[in-house]
């Protein structure tokens, strides 16, 4: 079940075009959102709206960093979300999507 | 990412419940070709106001809807009902991913074959003693060879990680490393629960629990393995012995999960089959969701509860006070220790209590007993933490 293999962050690149996997469902809560792989099994928690509506909008934008810039992250939470999304796609949760 | 020092904690949103429940248990039915001492819903005989094929259909739409992305399928045996395979397949092609529990008895190769097949299925097969002499003697003679069996189909086509789920007692607590290593033996992942004093269990608890002694290696064990096994968070009133275990260190009755009954009665969680715990039924106008959202029951589950006698423990914040199960069914004051409070408070609260009655469970499917061991069904609790394998991202 691997939980936490957090060791070491590592963000993701922040200039290529991302999106949620195929097999992966969001589902909105109160705090954020429940992110749930079918294919792993995995529930990851996203603790907060904005990152939750960023994971949303990484499909809908040319690169990640501009699904960040729509959502409202600010430079200073920049590497943060960039931490966040990182796991994300260490996990399988958002993948990279062939450039438009 | 922001302003979580303000914000509330998570534990504080899943003790407030969430919009769908995280960990759902949905009892197929109480037929049962096993008969353990310890079964939580008291199974046996099948009911016959079981929901049918379509009324279970209309749940798992219902599932996809709230997007409870899967179910914890058990029993009785799961796979005795003749649809069983039918709704595993409706289920996953409607997004509803499936863990069902079984004894084994029916995964022939050809369907342990189908299962490794698919991603959306996940299997676990209850067994109760490492050795055949101590699982025999709470499940049943012949079903540790039954279990064993079914692993091996599981792992010779090529099924990984399907768990192998064992309640921890006071004959089996000796045997942890020797479960490890069973299930190591089939690259499958291991499961260990806490005994509940729930169905026939009320009757079996006092001679199967593990003792205080047992329960502090239990600790020590979980605290060196906790990562690599699954334990359904059930063993948090440990963590009054000092450093909290791995999960969710509460109640999510009601909150982030409940149980789905043969019959479509929800209760706030699979321990607590008993009317006093019964939140509504599925085939009440509102569906599953309306039980969820609005019962009077889940409502109050998720208000701010009072920690009663244990307010003044210095241990209240690791232990929360128990189990809400263990408590109701040994006859304990919901707001005190519970009964194996690792602290000893539960053992006093058993003795002031002394033999007035206990409640009963609500629902009786025991078979009639000619046979030693009577009727039912795995001990099974919320399948996997709500928390296994999770990260938290802010």
């Amino acid at each position: 079940m691997a939980p936490r293999q957090d060791a070491g962050r590592e963000p993701i690149d922040l200039d290529r075009p991302w999106q949620l996997a195929p097999n992966v469902a969001l589902r909105p809560e109160s705090f954020g959102a429940l992110a749930y792989h079918f294919g792993t099994r995995r529930l990851s928690f996203l603790k907060s709206r904005r990152l939750a509506d960023t994971v949303t909008a990484l499909a809908e934008h040319p690169t990640a960093r501009d699904a960040c810039a729509r959502t409202g992250v600010t430079a200073e939470e920049l590497p943060r979300v960039a931490d966040a999304l990182g796991t994300l796609a260490r996990t399988g949760m958002i993948v990279r999507r062939a450039a438009a | 990412m922001s302003a979580t020092a303000t914000s509330r904690s998570l534990v504080e949103h899943f003790e407030a419940g969430l919009a769908a429940p995280i960990c759902l248990t949905w009892e197929l039915t109480y037929a049962c070709n096993l008969a353990c001492v310890h079964c939580l819903s008291s199974s046996g005989r099948r009911d016959p106001r079981e929901l049918t094929t379509a009324e279970c259909m209309a749940v798992i739409d219902e599932l996809r809807r709230m997007q409870v992305f899967y179910v914890n399928i058990g029993g009785g045996e799961p796979t005795v009902r003749g649809d069983f395979w039918e709704l595993v397949d409706y289920a996953t092609a409607n997004d509803v991913g499936v863990k069902f529990s079984t004894n084994g008895s029916r995964i022939t190769p050809p369907i342990a074959a189908r299962l490794a097949a698919s991603d959306y299925v996940d299997v676990q097969i209850s067994i109760d003693g490492a050795t055949a002499d101590v699982n025999d003697a709470v499940r049943g003679p012949g079903s540790y060879a039954t279990a064993l069996r079914a692993m091996e189909h599981l792992a010779e086509a090529g099924f990984r990680g399907f768990k192998v789920s064992v309640v921890v007692t006071r004959h089996n607590a000796g045997q942890l490393d020797d479960f490890k290593a069973l299930a190591d033996r089939f690259d499958a992942q291991l499961r260990v629960t806490r005994l509940r004093p729930s169905g026939r269990g009320a009757d079996s608890w006092e001679e199967l629990r593990p003792t205080a002694r047992q329960q502090r290696d239990v600790y020590a064990w979980l605290l060196e393995h906790g990562e690599e096994v699954l334990t359904g968070d059930s063993f948090f009133h440990l963590s009054a012995l000092g450093e909290p275990l791995p999960g969710l260190n509460l109640c999510g009755a009601g909150r982030v999960v409940c149980l789905i009954d043969p019959v479509g009665d929800v209760y706030a969680c699979p321990f607590v089959i008993h009317e006093r715990f019964r939140a509504g039924n599925v085939r009440e106008p509102g569906g599953f969701a309306g039980v969820w959202r609005e019962s009077a029951l889940f409502r109050e589950l998720r208000e701010p509860q009072s920690a009663g006698a244990c307010g003044s423990c210095a241990m209240y914040d690791a232990c929360r006070g128990g189990c809400m199960a263990a408590k109701f069914f040994t006859g304990l004051p919901l707001d005190g220790p519970d009964p194996e409070c690792v602290l000893g408070h539960g053992e006093a609260a058993l003795s002031a209590r002394g033999h007035q009655p206990r409640p009963k469970p609500s629902v009786d499917r025991s078979r009639p007993r000619p046979r030693r061991a009577r009727a039912s069904a795995p001990a099974r609790p919320c399948d996997e933490s709500p928390l296994a394998g999770f990260e938290v991202l802010r």
